[in-house]
């Protein structure tokens, strides 16, 4: 135990290293905020389809060899947000349809990309590391942790101002529009928020394990609570002690982060499921 | 003052008309009640009034200064999603929001509203509960307090009582009447209780295979209504 702990104080001594921790919890924190919505609306398939889309987009930054492969990332996941939701609202199967196609083309395309103009030695190595995200959160670059954190705090706050206006319009969306809130201008909205998500939490847990971090913490949360605002609440504070908690883990044990940081969402929602039965069982 | 005008609308679905050719204006302070078969379409009326979707032919318009953030709206079954986490108290508070622009908060005033609706639909004990745990009429209790919190100067209602039980549906037929007379509140609802209707309502639409519409005491003399009230109404009061 005092060798685990001096271990990781020895890490603590580098600035780096506190930088990446901030910054994973702040990711691990937006991240979890629009849960809720993504797991209810039927937003949930445009973020599932964004981060391959996400995938794809980097692939294409490696391959113009940017040194800041974010705003171009930014740029194209929030065009493809915006264009889900436009078909989404034309027709829902179509919608359906255009997700997958968009996705699965995004992850061929972006793959072909890397294979073909990447000058790296080590494909197979950045194409996992794009997927399941970097195999230590210390590899990010000063620059990309700087973006993170600001990006996350600005989800932050787009969140919290714009907290009733998203129950209002994701609980029931023709109350919303029948009585005058703009409903579309909001959705709009939280299309691009997840997409700025996605693209933030790419870097923690890669593209493929990126509804994870989203979803997982709500679906706990769920289990125990029932109103809106305990839900958000909870799961905000899961997902940084599971984020916080996985980073640690992944520094001691030299485990990839993503993937340890996932696996104890996954042990934390197990142990929420038991707890959430107990108490319904207590109760009936 | 007419507040809501339908001119030669015609209602349906992928150019599949339902209804057709419906001329009609609502007044401020009106009590309308638009009643029909099941199918004949007062669902899809009340959307197309609302906004929701487009009328296949014909114009519906606001009148005077009528905003749709003065409107409340009670729609006939709300598609909430099964799990959806949020409390009665969430749920009706949500309903003031039409009035809060840009402010990111609600007001103490917006609180206190909601409030009051809660007590006046008896929800005061459930306020914490949620939502999907509640009983039918429980249901239709707190998104009709919610409609109240919108509801600024007009007041849409899509089969209010159904689930509700006998004395909660008469309780209910007061707070509505109450609010349209003493508050001046305008009142839309389409009601299934055509003895109800009449019993309360100053204006009938009758929609189906004959169009009617006019004052509930021309309606009680036309052929449309006299079919219509002779059935349904032989075992009302
Ligand atoms: N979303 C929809 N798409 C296509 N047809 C619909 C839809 N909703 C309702 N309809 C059809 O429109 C007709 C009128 O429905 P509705 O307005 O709900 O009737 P009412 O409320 O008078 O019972 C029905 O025949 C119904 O099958
Ligand atoms: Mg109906």
């Amino acid at each position: 135990m005092t060798e685990l702990i001096s271990k990781l104080s020895l890490y603590f001594e580098y600035p780096f290293v506190r930088y990446a921790l901030i910054v994973g919890v702040l990711i691990a924190l937006c991240s979890s905020l629009l849960g809720v919505t993504l797991v209810l609306k039927r937003f949930s398939f445009i973020g599932d389809g964004l981060s391959h889309v996400a995938f794809g987009a980097l692939a294409i930054a490696t391959a113009l060899k940017l040194t800041n492969d974010m705003p171009l990332m930014l740029i194209i996941t929030t065009v493809c947000a915006v264009l889900l939701l436009r078909t989404g609202q034309n027709a829902k199967i179509k919608g359906d349809a255009a997700v997958a196609m968009i996705s699965v083309g995004a992850l061929a395309v972006g793959y072909l990309i890397m294979n073909v103009f990447s000058a790296s030695s080590n494909l197979t190595g950045d194409v996992c590391s794009t997927l399941f995200g970097s195999t230590s959160i210390l590899t990010l670059n000063r620059t990309q942790v700087q973006m993170c954190a600001v990006l996350s705090v600005i989800v932050v706050i787009i969140f919290v101002l714009f907290y009733n206006k998203i129950f209002a319009v994701t609980f029931d969306e023709d109350f919303a529009k029948a009585t005058g809130i703009r409903a579309d201008a909001y959705n709009l909205m939280i299309a691009i928020v997840i997409a700025v998500i996605i693209v933030v939490a790419m870097n923690l847990v890669g593209s493929l394990l990126i509804s994870a971090l989203v979803i997982f913490p709500s679906l706990s949360a769920m289990r125990l609570f029932k109103s809106f605002r305990s839900v958000t609440v909870c799961s905000a504070v899961l997902s940084v002690v599971c984020a916080l908690f996985g980073i640690l883990v992944s520094i001691i044990a030299g485990t990839p982060v993503g993937a340890t940081i996932v696996c104890v969402d996954i042990v934390v929602f197990f142990v929420f499921l038991l707890l959430g039965r107990c108490r319904g069982g207590a109760k009936a | 003052m007419a507040q809501l005008i339908c001119e030669n609308v015609s209602l349906g679905y992928d150019g599949r008309e339902i209804v057709g050719d419906l001329n009609f204006h609502i007044d401020e302070g009106d009590y309308l009640c638009i009643v029909g078969e099941n199918g004949s379409g007062k669902s899809t009326l009340m959307k197309t009034l609302l906004g929701l979707m487009a009328p296949l032919r014909g114009r519906v318009s606001y009148g005077g200064t009528l905003k749709s953030t003065d409107i409340g709206y009670l729609p006939q079954q709300t598609q909430v999603q099964r799990d959806f986490p949020a409390s009665v108290w969430e749920i009706v508070l949500s309903g003031c929001q039409n009035r809060s622009g840009m402010r990111p908060f609600y007001s103490r005033e917006q609180k206190r509203t909601a409030r009051e609706n809660i007590e006046k639909m008896g929800l005061s004990e459930l306020s914490k509960r949620c939502y999907r745990e509640l009983s039918g009429g429980q249901q239709q209790r707190v998104l009709l307090a919610r409609a109240m919190c919108a509801a600024g100067r007009v007041l849409l209602l899509d089969e209010p009582v159904s689930g509700l039980d006998p004395k909660v549906t008469e309780e209910m037929y007061r707070i509505i009447y109450d609010l349209n007379k003493k508050d001046g509140m305008t009142v839309i609802m389409i009601s299934h209780d055509v003895s109800a209707a009449v019993k309360y309502a100053d204006k009938i639409l009758h929609i189906g295979k004959s169009v009617f519409f006019g004052s509930t005491a021309d309606y009680l003399k036309s052929d449309t209504g006299r079919v219509f009230t002779d059935v349904k109404g032989s075992d009302a009061p």
